[in-house]
């Protein structure tokens, strides 16, 4: 289902940006990185904790910057605490195919409430807000980069 | 001046139910404009400056025709003063390397302002680097108001380069240019200004300016992408050495060295983009068949609506100087809670078009941000034109009011 853009905020988007429920800072967390959209302004520090199992058992977003991508990350959260590593890596493989109009109907539908950004795909200078977020998690859980930009994302 | 006989020649307009409130980005193009490229295409279409047959002299004429429309436009002295650019990032760019690399030197200063846009920071700053200058700022009021005390002291006998802006392509005020480049004199500083977003909107004449080099673009006038023009003086462009370097530029070329073309050629290697040129000349046929001062006039009516039917909404601030006179057609604003790109999106959906962003001026949303406490280091930017209508001025209005609203506020 594609949203026009101002049902998207009003369904979706400003519950989250306004009301987020994983907004916050954490003590001593296990994995901590940023993620930055320079063109936008747009920062979000991610920080996790995961148990012996890889699992995550606490997750929190800080920062600034525009509603889709503080809204992103505050859903990105709800879906992958309580999952393992390689599960919340194949929700973020989902959701990098679901802005680019590549993902299957399972890894749309395994998205739950974070499949509403599917219509991003149809306005990509707001691509990169939304996979802000997801794209910080990727490098984080992978150990790759200590600081995440999204700015040559839309390859 | 009648707006809807000057609507009905911009196609994309008189077609469209869009608020186009970008212009500081772009123009749109009067169909005098597409004219004139056609008809280069269709009638005379050959590489200018090269062959010998009618085709190629009939392209050389609409591009040399241009260069003098060009040189008029801005009253400079010579039609050789008048290099054809792609754009102003280009001009500034060619009077770092051929001008800046050659006499700046250790030590020297190259003074710029916080507010310029990012073409006239980047290539300063490379040139500072690479010779060992200091770059240094001057500072504006937080209206972006710069005052000649203010150039004054920042400007000294260490003192090589000042390049400031005609017009900020975010505050929209314009800065007194021509005392900056009395005073760049008094200490032996060349001086260039930008006029990207200056040209557009305030009549310009480098002579009486005294300026040392003027870069503008084509496209924001409303002429063509991809033609620009960098105005320079005689003596001083005569000295530098040429930019790019290929067809089209040289006396002689031996395996070892070469000799250079006379001026303007020398800065214009390669094919030149001829009928860009010819579409330049029609823009500025067109800008002066309707005056700047009727286009300014229509500019600060619908800023005046803007300005003040904004000012009645809560939560909106209004960056830059309190009168609309001031603003040459840019209103700098954000809205409490809302992240510029987010008003941008929900407007588009009201077929309202503004840019949002940094608009290509890290410093300047730096310093706003600190200065006047901003909350994302981002702005909204409706910038209007002479085609642009008080309608459009009221719908927009209308929309503003309801911004927070779509966003999830409850006022």
């Amino acid at each position: 289902m594609v949203l026009e853009i101002k049902d998207l905020y009003r369904e979706i988007v400003n519950e989250h940006n306004l009301y987020p429920a994983h907004r916050g800072e954490m003590e001593k967390p296990d994995l901590i990185l940023e993620g930055v959209n320079p063109s936008c302004g747009d920062d979000i520090y991610l920080q996790l904790k995961l148990d012996e199992n890889g699992v995550v058992t606490e997750g929190l977003f800080n920062g600034s910057g525009c509603a889709i991508s503080q809204a992103s990350a505050d859903m990105m959260l709800d879906l992958i605490i309580g999952k393992d590593k390689e599960e919340a890596l194949k929700l973020a493989e989902g959701f990098m195919s679901m802005v680019r109009s590549t993902a299957t109907p399972e890894q749309i539908e395994a998205l739950d409430e974070a499949a509403a950004l599917e219509s991003i795909a149809h306005m990509p200078a707001r691509v990169k807000c939304a996979t802000l977020g997801w794209k910080t998690m990727q490098k984080m859980l992978n150990g790759e980069a200590d600081k995440v930009s999204t700015e040559n994302d839309l390859e | 001046m009648n707006i809807k006989e000057i609507r009905n020649d911009f196609p994309i307009l008189a077609n469209s139910n869009v608020v186009y409130f970008d212009n500081a980005a772009t123009a749109q193009r009067p169909v005098q404009v597409l004219k004139a490229i056609e008809d280069f295409y269709k009638t005379t279409n050959a590489n200018p400056l090269r062959g010998l047959y009618a085709w190629s002299v009939g392209a050389t004429d609409a591009y040399e025709n241009a260069r003098s429309r060009a040189a008029r436009f801005i009253n400079a002295a010579d039609d050789a003063e008048m290099i054809f650019v792609r754009n102003t990032t280009e001009a500034i760019n060619l009077v770092a390397y051929s001008y800046g690399m050659e006499e700046v030197n250790a030590g020297d200063e190259i003074v710029i302002s916080v507010m310029e846009h990012h073409s006239n920071i980047l290539p300063w700053q490379m040139i500072a680097r690479a010779k060992g200058a200091v770059l240094k700022y001057i500072e504006p009021e937080t209206d972006g108001t710069i005052t000649v005390d203010m150039i004054r002291e920042a400007v000294t006998d260490k003192c090589a380069i000042l390049a400031l802006g005609q017009v900020s392509n975010v505050m929209g005020v314009a800065n007194p240019v021509k005392e900056a480049a009395k005073i760049a004199h008094e200490h032996g500083a060349v001086i260039l200004v930008d006029g990207a977003q200056g040209l557009p909107h305030v009549k310009t004449d480098v002579q009486d300016m005294d300026c040392d080099f003027y870069a503008f673009s084509g496209h924001k006038l409303p002429g063509p992408m991809g033609i620009g023009g960098l105005y320079g003086k005689r003596k001083l462009l005569e000295n530098m050495q040429p930019f790019m370097r290929g067809g089209e530029m040289i006396e002689y070329v031996h395996r070892d060295s070469a000799t250079y073309a006379e001026l303007p050629h020398k800065f214009e290697a390669g094919t030149v983009n001829a009928a860009d040129a010819a579409g330049l000349a029609a823009a500025m046929d067109y800008v002066d068949n309707i005056g700047y001062e009727a286009m300014e006039a229509q500019e600060n009516e619908i800023v005046k609506i803007i300005m003040e039917g904004m000012k009645d909404i809560p939560h909106v601030h209004i960056y830059g100087p309190e009168d609309p006179a001031l603003h040459h057609g840019i209103v700098t604003f954000n809205i409490d809670g809302c992240h510029p790109h987010d008003i941008s999106s929900v407007l588009d959906e009201e077929n309202i078009a503004i840019r949002a962003g940094h608009h290509c001026a890290q410093p300047l949303m730096e310093y706003l941000q600190e200065k006047c406490a901003m909350e994302f280091r981002a702005t909204a930017r409706a910038s209007v034109a002479f085609y642009n209508t008080q309608e459009e001025a009221e719908r927009f209005v209308a929309a503003i009011s309801k911004v927070r609203k779509w966003l999830g506020f409850g006022d």
